[in-house]
C-alpha cells in the first residue's frame, strides 16, 4: 500500500470528470477505476456487460420483471402500462438501473443519470450484485447464470409456437393459471441440472413422448387381477406431501397434453430462477449498498472524483437508503437497503472495532478480519438466517425496532418487545421469522389424489399462527381445477385437527358444463 | 473485465406485443369505458385519448396468500414512545397494525388499476365495427369518376399515341430477324469476290456469277421494309375507377324556439360524431352547416351551434337551401354526400308532405346517407310520419332515429352506421 500511496498522491488533483455529463469514454474509465479498486477488496464477479439504454428500453425491461426476454403475456402489459403512467405523470422515477444475474452479468444504466449516477450504478450494479450472484450459495446451487439466457430464448420460442399452433387464447388461460401457482412452482431440496437451449429442447421432444406414457400407466383402470387389489389400492399417493404443485401437476395431471405439460415446465423454471432473489432481498440490497458505499469513498479518497460528484452521491444514497419511521405516511414496511446496508456496516464495525456488547454478541467475529468475515457472510446465508445471525443489539437501536402482535382474538395490540436489552432477542427473531418466505407463503402441499374414484385432488393447508388463506384462494384453486381437470379439494388443518375445507367446484355441483375454467383437453382412454 | 454497449437504438416498443394482449383481454372493460366516455365528454373534446379504470379486483392475478387475522407479528421501525408489554388499542379498520403495508398490498385491495389509452385506440373503439353505408359500393363500383393511367405497350391504338422509341425497336428487331440469313451471304459473297479478284483475277464466269450473286442479295435485304404496320407500338392507357375521397357533411337543425340549448347540445354531439367518423374515412371533408326556423341560413359553425333565435319553424327551407348547395357546390361525381338533420320535430303542418317530397325527388337520389334524428321525449308529430315514407323508398340510404339524452346518442348513431352484411 505504500508504494501506491505515492501513486495516489500524484493523482490527487486529477479527477476523473468535473462535469456531470457521460460519455462513453468515461463510463469505461470510471468502470476501470472502480474494477481496480473492487480488485483491491478480492471481489469476485462475473464479467460485465454494461448495456446503456432509454427510458423507454427501462419501461420495457420493467414490464418484463427484470427478464432480458420473455414469453408474450397480458400481465406484462399491465405492468408496462402502470409504470407508464406513474413515470410520465412523473409520480414515481425509474430504478436507476436493472441488473440481470447472467453471465456475462448485463446491468441495464439509463441514459438520463448524469455520470455520478452511472458511476454509482457501475459500483451497485457491476460489483455490488453482481459479486452477490456469483457468490451467494442460493444462487449457486438454484441458478445457472450462464444458461439463463439460453433458456429464456427457448422458452419464448416455445411458447410462441404454443401461441401459433393452439390459438393464443389457449395458450394464455394456461399461463393465467400456471402464474397463479408459481409461487408453489419451486423446488427446495432438489437441485436443478443446467442445460443449454440445444439441449433443452432436444430433451423436450423426448420428455413429450415419455411422459404421456407413463401418465397413462398412472390412471390405468384395468384390473390387474384380483387378489391384491384391496390393499393396493389403500395407498396414499402421492406417499408424501408435494410442495412443488406445479412439478406435480406437470408430472401427473391426467388430462394435459405434452405442450401443456411442457408450458408448466417453464413458468416452473422460471419460478425457480427468481427464487432466490426473493429470499436475498435484504442481503443482496444491503450487499450492493455496502459495496458502491465502500467503493466511491475509496474513489473520493484517490482524488478521482470531486467535492460535487461526492454530494450529489451521498445525496442518492441517502435517499435510497432512507427508512421512513413506522408512523410516516410514506412508511411501507422495513426498507431491504437500510436494513441490508445498516447490518453488513455493523458486521464490519464489529470487526474492526468491536466494543465490549459485540464481544458478548458476537465472540466469533468481533476483532476477526472484516473482509473475510462479510464475504462469509454474503455467501452463506439468505435473509431469515442472516437476520437471526447478524442483527446487533446496535442496529435494534438505531433503527429503533419494536415488535407487535396482533392477535384477532384479543380486543388491543401488543407490543413484545422493543430495542432494549430485554428486546433484542425477540425482535431478531421475529425480523428473522418475517423474511422465511415458509412464514409469509401459506404452507399448501398436495395431499393426495383419488386415484380410483372421481380423480379429485386434495391440498392441505397447514395453518401457521391461524393465519386464514387469503381472499384470492378460490380463483386460485379454479386455476388448479382447470389444470387438474377434476375436482379440487382443500383442507386447512390446524395440527392435526380439519378446522377448514373448501372445494371447487363447490360440494354438491361437479356438473362439469359450469363456469369453471377447463381447458380443452382430450380425455384419454380409460 | 467489462463491456460496455450502447443498445439506445435499438427498438424500444418490445412492450407493445404485451400492451396489446392487455387491451385485447380487457377489451369489454374498454369498450365500456370509451363508451361512457363519449356521451360524457365536450364536443371539442375529441382529440385526446381516455384514461380507462378496470376495477382492481378483474385485474388481479390470484395468488395464494395469508389473508388478515390470526396471530401476526410484525416488526416496525422508529419507535418513540412504546415500551416493552404495552397495550395499544387496534387501530380503526382493524389490520395488523399501523401502517402495515406488507401485509395489505398483497391482496385485498380493491383499488381500480388506471392507464391511457391513445386517441387513435380511443376512437378506434368507438368506431369499431361501424362501417360508412354504401362506402364500400361506391369504392369498388367506382361508377362515376375515372382516371386513365398508362398500362405499358399496346399493338393497336390511335396514331397520337404511337410509342416512337418502341415501334422503331420493333421495327430494328424484325428486320435484322427477316434479312440475317441474307446478311450473312452477301457477306460471305463478298469475301469470297475479294478473294477471287485478288487470287484468280482470270476468273471471269466465277466473278460475274459472285457479282450477279451479290445484286440479288442486295436485292433481296432491300426488299424488307423499313417500317411495317406490324411494327408500330401504342402506349396503352386504360381508366382505372377513381374512388372519390372527398365528402361532405350537410347539418341541418332547427333553431327555433321550441330547440333548447340542451337539445342543440345534443343535437352538436351526433354532429361531432359523425364528424370524427367521415374523418377516418375520407381524405377532404367539408362540411355545411345550415341553420332555420322559418328560413334557412348557411352559417359558420359557431353561429350554427350558439346563436339564438326564435321563431315558428319551417324544415322544407333548410332542405331547400341544402339542395341549392349541393347543386351549385357538390357535384355529386365527386363528392360523397352526407346529411344530418337535428330537429325536435317540431314543423309548420302543412310543411311536412314538402319536406317528403324534396326529399324523395331531390335529395335522396344524390346522397350516400341521410341520417334525422328527433331530440324529443314527446310523442312524434308529422314530420315523423312524412319522413318514414321516405324510409321506404330509401331503406338503404336513410335512417331516422328518436334520442331523448345524450347518452342515448352513440347507441342511436351505432345503430344508424351499423355495418350492413349486404352492401
Amino acid at each position: 500500500m505504500t508504494a501506491y500511496d505515492g501513486a495516489t498522491q500524484e493523482r490527487k488533483r486529477q479527477p476523473l470528470s468535473t462535469g456531470s455529463e457521460w460519455t462513453f469514454e468515461l463510463i469505461r474509465a470510471y468502470d476501470r477505476e472502480i474494477g481496480r479498486i473492487a480488485e483491491r477488496y478480492a471481489l469476485d464477479t462475473y464479467p460485465n456487460q454494461i448495456e446503456l439504454i432509454t427510458a423507454e428500453q427501462m419501461m420495457d425491461a420493467y414490464a418484463s420483471v427484470g427478464m432480458p426476454l420473455g414469453y408474450h403475456h397480458w400481465s406484462y402489459g399491465k405492468h408496462f402500462l402502470s409504470t407508464e403512467k406513474g413515470y410520465k405523470r412523473g409520480q414515481m422515477g425509474l430504478a436507476y438501473e436493472i441488473v440481470i444475474n447472467s453471465d456475462p452479468c448485463i446491468a441495464y444504466l439509463m441514459e438520463e443519470n448524469t455520470m455520478c449516477m452511472q458511476a454509482l450504478v457501475v459500483a451497485h450494479a457491476c460489483y455490488g450484485h453482481n459479486s452477490f450472484f456469483k457468490g451467494n450459495y442460493l444462487f449457486r446451487t438454484w441458478t445457472d447464470a450462464s444458461s439463463i439466457i439460453d433458456y429464456l430464448v427457448f422458452a419464448k420460442q416455445y411458447i410462441t409456437q404454443c401461441e401459433e399452433r393452439h390459438g393464443i387464447d389457449a395458450v394464455e388461460d394456461l399461463l393465467d393459471s400456471c402464474h397463479a401457482l408459481m409461487n408453489y412452482g419451486v423446488d427446495r431440496y432438489k437441485r436443478p441440472y443446467p442445460i443449454s437451449a440445444e439441449e433443452e429442447r432436444r430433451r423436450q421432444k423426448e420428455r413429450e413422448e415419455h411422459l404421456q406414457k407413463q401418465i397413462n400407466d398412472l390412471w390405468r383402470t384395468i384390473p390387474k387381477g384380483s387378489g391384491k387389489r384391496g390393499e393396493h389400492d389403500n395407498k396414499r399417493f402421492p406417499p408424501e406431501p408435494q410442495e412443488n404443485i406445479l412439478y406435480f401437476l406437470e408430472k401427473h395431471a391426467p388430462l394435459l397434453e405434452p405442450w401443456q405439460r411442457e408450458v408448466i415446465r417453464i413458468v416452473r423454471k422460471i419460478a425457480q430462477y427468481f427464487y432466490p432473489q426473493r429470499q436475498t432481498q435484504v442481503m443482496n440490497e444491503g450487499w450492493a449498498c455496502f459495496w458502491h458505499y465502500t467503493l466511491m469513498n475509496d474513489l473520493y479518497d484517490e482524488g478521482l472524483v470531486t467535492d460535487g460528484f461526492m454530494i450529489e452521491f451521498l445525496q442518492s444514497h441517502t435517499s435510497v437508503i432512507y427508512q421512513p419511521p413506522f408512523d410516516s405516511p410514506y412508511y411501507s414496511g422495513i426498507n431491504p437497503y437500510t436494513l441490508g446496508f445498516a447490518m453488513y456496516r455493523d458486521i464490519r464495525r464489529v470487526c474492526e472495532e468491536p466494543t465490549e456488547e459485540d464481544r458478548r454478541w458476537f465472540p466469533d467475529i468481533a476483532g476477526s478480519d472484516w473482509l473475510s468475515t462479510l464475504k462469509f457472510a454474503m455467501k452463506s446465508f439468505k435473509d431469515e438466517s442472516f437476520i437471526l445471525q447478524y442483527l446487533s443489539p446496535k442496529v435494534i437501536r438505531d433503527l429503533k425496532l419494536f415488535s407487535i402482535l396482533d392477535d384477532d382474538q384479543k380486543d388491543e395490540l401488543i407490543v413484545p418487545a422493543i430495542h432494549d436489552e430485554a428486546g433484542y432477542r425477540t425482535i431478531r427473531e421475529t425480523l428473522a421469522a418475517q423474511y422465511n418466505l415458509g412464514n409469509r407463503e401459506p404452507n399448501v402441499q398436495i395431499w393426495s389424489i383419488d386415484r380410483r374414484g372421481d380423480r379429485s385432488l386434495t391440498l392441505r393447508h397447514q395453518q401457521h399462527d391461524r393465519k386464514p388463506l387469503g381472499s384470492s384462494t378460490e380463483e386460485v384453486m379454479k386455476h388448479l381445477h382447470r389444470l387438474w381437470g377434476f375436482d379440487i379439494h382443500l383442507e386447512t388443518m390446524q395440527g392435526d385437527q380439519l378446522i377448514d375445507t373448501q372445494h371447487v367446484p363447490p360440494k354438491g355441483e361437479t356438473d362439469p358444463a359450469s363456469d369453471y375454467p377447463r381447458l380443452d383437453l382430450i380425455i384419454p382412454p380409460i | 473485465m467489462s463491456y460496455v454497449i450502447d443498445r439506445r437504438l435499438n427498438g424500444k416498443n418490445k412492450s407493445t406485443v404485451n400492451r396489446q394482449r392487455f387491451l385485447r383481454r380487457y377489451r369489454e372493460h374498454i369498450k365500456k369505458a370509451v363508451e361512457e366516455a363519449v356521451s360524457r365528454r365536450s364536443i371539442t373534446d375529441m382529440e385526446h385519448g381516455e384514461q380507462i379504470s378496470i376495477p382492481g379486483r378483474d385485474i388481479d392475478e390470484p395468488v395464494l396468500h395469508h389473508g388478515r387475522g390470526g396471530k401476526q407479528s410484525i416488526v416496525h421501525p422508529g419507535n418513540k414512545e412504546f415500551t416493552a408489554g404495552e397495550r395499544i388499542p387496534r387501530p380503526p379498520g382493524g389490520g395488523a397494525g399501523r401502517g402495515a403495508g406488507k401485509a395489505s398490498n398483497t391482496g385485498e385491495g380493491m383499488d381500480e388499476f388506471v392507464f391511457q389509452i391513445t386517441q387513435e385506440e380511443f376512437l378506434d373503439f368507438m368506431f369499431e365495427d361501424l362501417e360508412l353505408p354504401n362506402l364500400v359500393k361506391r369504392h369498388l363500383t367506382g361508377a362515376d369518376t375515372f382516371k386513365t393511367v398508362r398500362a405499358g405497350i399496346s399493338n393497336e391504338g390511335n396514331p397520337s399515341r404511337i410509342n416512337i422509341v418502341r415501334t422503331l425497336r420493333s421495327a430494328h428487331a424484325r428486320r435484322i430477324a427477316l434479312s440475317g440469313s441474307s446478311r450473312a451471304k452477301l457477306k460471305a459473297a463478298q469475301v469470297e469476290l475479294e478473294r477471287l479478284k485478288r487470287e484468280e483475277p482470270d476468273n471471269f464466269g466465277d466473278i460475274q456469277e459472285l457479282e450477279a450473286e451479290i445484286s440479288k442479295l442486295h436485292a433481296r435485304i432491300n426488299r424488307v421494309p423499313f417500317l411495317d404496320t406490324f411494327d408500330l407500338k401504342y402506349n396503352l392507357l386504360v381508366k382505372q375507377p377513381n374512388p372519390s375521397s372527398k365528402a361532405v357533411m350537410f347539418c341541418l337543425m332547427d333553431v327555433s324556439g321550441s330547440m333548447t340549448q340542451a337539445t342543440k347540445d345534443i343535437a352538436k354531439r351526433f354532429f361531432i360524431l359523425l364528424y370524427l367518423f367521415l374523418k377516418r374515412n375520407y381524405d377532404k371533408i367539408d362540411v355545411v352547416f345550415i341553420r332555420h326556423h322559418t328560413s334557412a341560413k348557411e352559417v359558420d359553425e359557431e353561429e350554427f351551434f350558439y346563436s339564438r333565435e326564435t321563431g315558428g319553424t319551417i324544415v322544407s327551407s333548410a332542405l331547400k337551401l341544402m339542395q341549392e348547395v349541393m347543386a351549385e357546390r357538390y357535384p355529386i361525381n365527386e363528392w360523397n354526400i352526407y346529411a344530418a338533420q337535428a330537429s325536435d320535430g317540431d314543423n309548420w303542418n302543412d310543411d311536412s308532405p314538402i319536406c317528403r317530397d324534396i326529399l324523395i325527388k331531390q335529395i335522396m337520389p344524390y346522397v350516400q346517407y341521410f341520417t334525422y334524428v328527433e331530440i324529443t321525449p314527446r310523442e312524434h308529430q308529422a314530420l315523423w310520419f312524412e319522413y318514414e315514407q321516405v324510409c321506404e323508398a330509401f331503406a338503404d340510404t336513410f335512417a331516422q332515429q328518436q334520442l331523448v339524452s345524450a347518452a342515448d346518442i352513440y347507441p342511436v348513431f351505432r345503430e344508424l352506421f351499423q355495418r350492413r352484411l349486404t352492401t
